[in-house]
């Protein structure tokens, strides 16, 4: 489980998150939605450490990571997994090569059972017979698969998603968020995806945490999404023409 | 002065928090192919060039029959030694591998291969930059070596093609007054230099921010600060150990 309290984050004199809390459970995926430019990103960053937050703590299973010593902070990491919105390949190396990376640094584990592991994870993940492409060769959605399979090859506990889906097209999309959502619950991972895909959220939002303007407006399970009284997250979830219509037909 | 603060707490980060000794070996092997084997070509086509070049131009200087034939050769080896060999090499070591290293990193910085690296655990700088420091420390020398070596031969095929001067000529010119320290002072010039070119590019690479335009600037701005670097550390050395 990780959670999050009070988190403050000031640019210069901008604050761009005010007071964060909340808990994200193992075995779901926790999703951080909002429009663009409402601090979700920079929230994803405070917790896993790219960013430092200015106030606030944020415990993996209990554990204080920014207030831990660089060590077990070192410890965590090797917990932490994250897909990237862009994916984040390393260019000069392949695709065996960049799922096999997280191995190769920090584990001793020999080659032949180094390869089984990339092997199954690729596998897992629809990307047989990829090994050893670049990839420069490959499409966005085998990219973001990719990206997956080294996130979680290293056993992680915690795996964390930047738009997963973003440049991808809706059906790759559903592809890459039912693959999240399927091995968050097969490896009982504590996942938290941020998106501002709709689809998304209705397709694997067991918990969603809506953000506003730095701030948490809503949270509670994807069912109960399209009836919270909110105007903002109504503004947000009713702003495409396909959730608007659909509103209009039930009611 | 802020961004010396920053160069200096940037190189202060390379040691914090290091990978196992055996990786940066591996690393620090394909960084000297890369920075080293592959300016081969560029430093035997300048340095064979400018030799001949200045072999040329001292002969066309010397319009007076009272100085000796053999100073053009003399004067072709302490230029090559003192000042061409390693600084000139030292400018176009800029614009090929400085440019590289700044827009390799700033292509790294920006797409999040660093921060990957980051969410991993892994010292990023360390990991990218000290294997392409210690290859350009090691490959330099050696590159400043080849280059004084084709410089002076540059300047035999020159000068005696010409009907300048004869081989003996030549040859005794370059070994006349022979100053074995000049070599030292090349080479202690060419890690100086090395340090600067990778150090700086590396530096303005990692902290690249934006995009592709970004990306294009930081490699303009690693060339530009290097060579301002190479030219002012050139007139320390030269004020410091001469």
């Amino acid at each position: 489980m990780i959670e999050i309290k009070n988190i403050n984050k000031f640019f210069d004199d901008t604050q761009v998150l005010f007071d964060i809390n909340g808990k994200f459970l193992p075995g779901q995926a926790n999703l951080i939605i909002g429009s663009s430019g409402t601090g979700k990103t920079v929230l994803l960053k405070c917790i896993v450490g790219l960013l430092i937050p200015d106030e606030g703590s944020v415990y993996f299973d209990g554990r204080d990571f920014h207030n831990s010593s660089r060590s077990e902070i070192q410890d965590l990491r090797r917990e932490i997994g994250m897909l990237f919105q862009g994916g984040a390949l390393f260019d000069s190396k392949n695709v065996e090569e960049n799922v096999g990376f997280p191995l190769d640094m920090r584990t001793h584990m020999p080659k032949n059972e180094k390869l089984d592991r990339i092997n199954f994870v690729l596998n897992r993940l629809g990307l047989n017979n990829t090994n050893k492409k670049m990839p420069s060769e490959l499409s966005g959605g085998m990219k973001k698969r990719v990206a997956l399979a080294r996130a979680i090859v290293n056993n992680s506990k915690y795996l964390f998603c930047d738009e997963p889906n973003s440049g991808l097209d809706p059906q790759t999309a559903i592809v890459i968020d039912h693959l999240i959502q399927e091995i968050t619950e097969e490896f009982n991972i504590t996942t938290i995806v941020v998106t501002h895909d709709m689809n998304s959220v209705m397709e694997i939002g067991d918990y969603v945490m809506f953000m506003y303007k730095g701030r948490i407006l809503w949270e509670g399970p994807n069912t109960d999404i399209l009836n919270a009284e909110v105007r903002e997250l109504q503004d947000f979830v009713y702003s495409n023409k396909l959730m608007s219509a659909l509103k209009e037909q039930s009611s | 002065m802020k961004m010396l603060g920053k160069y200096f707490i940037f190189l202060q980060s390379l040691f914090v928090k290091r990978e196992a000794f055996n990786t940066y070996i591996r690393l620090t092997i394909d960084e000297c192919i890369k920075v080293g084997i592959d300016s081969i070509f560029i430093v035997v086509i300048i340095s064979t060039f400018i030799g001949a070049v200045t072999a040329v131009q001292t002969a066309y200087n010397f319009i007076t029959p009272l100085i000796p034939r053999y100073v053009i050769s003399l004067i072709v080896r302490d230029m090559t030694l003192l000042e061409l060999a390693p600084t000139i090499t030292a400018i176009v070591f800029a614009g090929k591998v400085g440019s590289n290293i700044a827009g390799e990193l700033g292509t790294m910085r920006i797409s999040e291969q660093i921060d990957a690296l980051e969410v991993m655990g892994i010292n990023s700088s360390s990991f990218l930059v000290l294997p392409k420091i210690l290859a350009c420390i090691l490959m330099y020398p050696l590159l400043v070596i080849l280059a004084g070596f084709l410089s002076i031969l540059g300047g035999y095929i020159a000068a005696t093609l010409t009907g300048e001067m004869t081989p003996s000529e030549y040859i005794y010119g370059i070994r006349v007054d022979f100053i074995e320290y000049n070599v030292t002072f090349a080479l202690i010039k060419s890690v100086v230099f090395a340090f600067l070119i990778s150090s700086i590019s590396a530096f303005t690479g990692y902290y690249t921010s934006g995009g592709a335009l970004e990306v294009g600037r930081a490699s303009t701005k690693a060339v530009t600060s290097s060579c301002i670097a190479i030219l002012s550390a050139d007139y320390l050395l030269a004020q410091l150990l001469l």
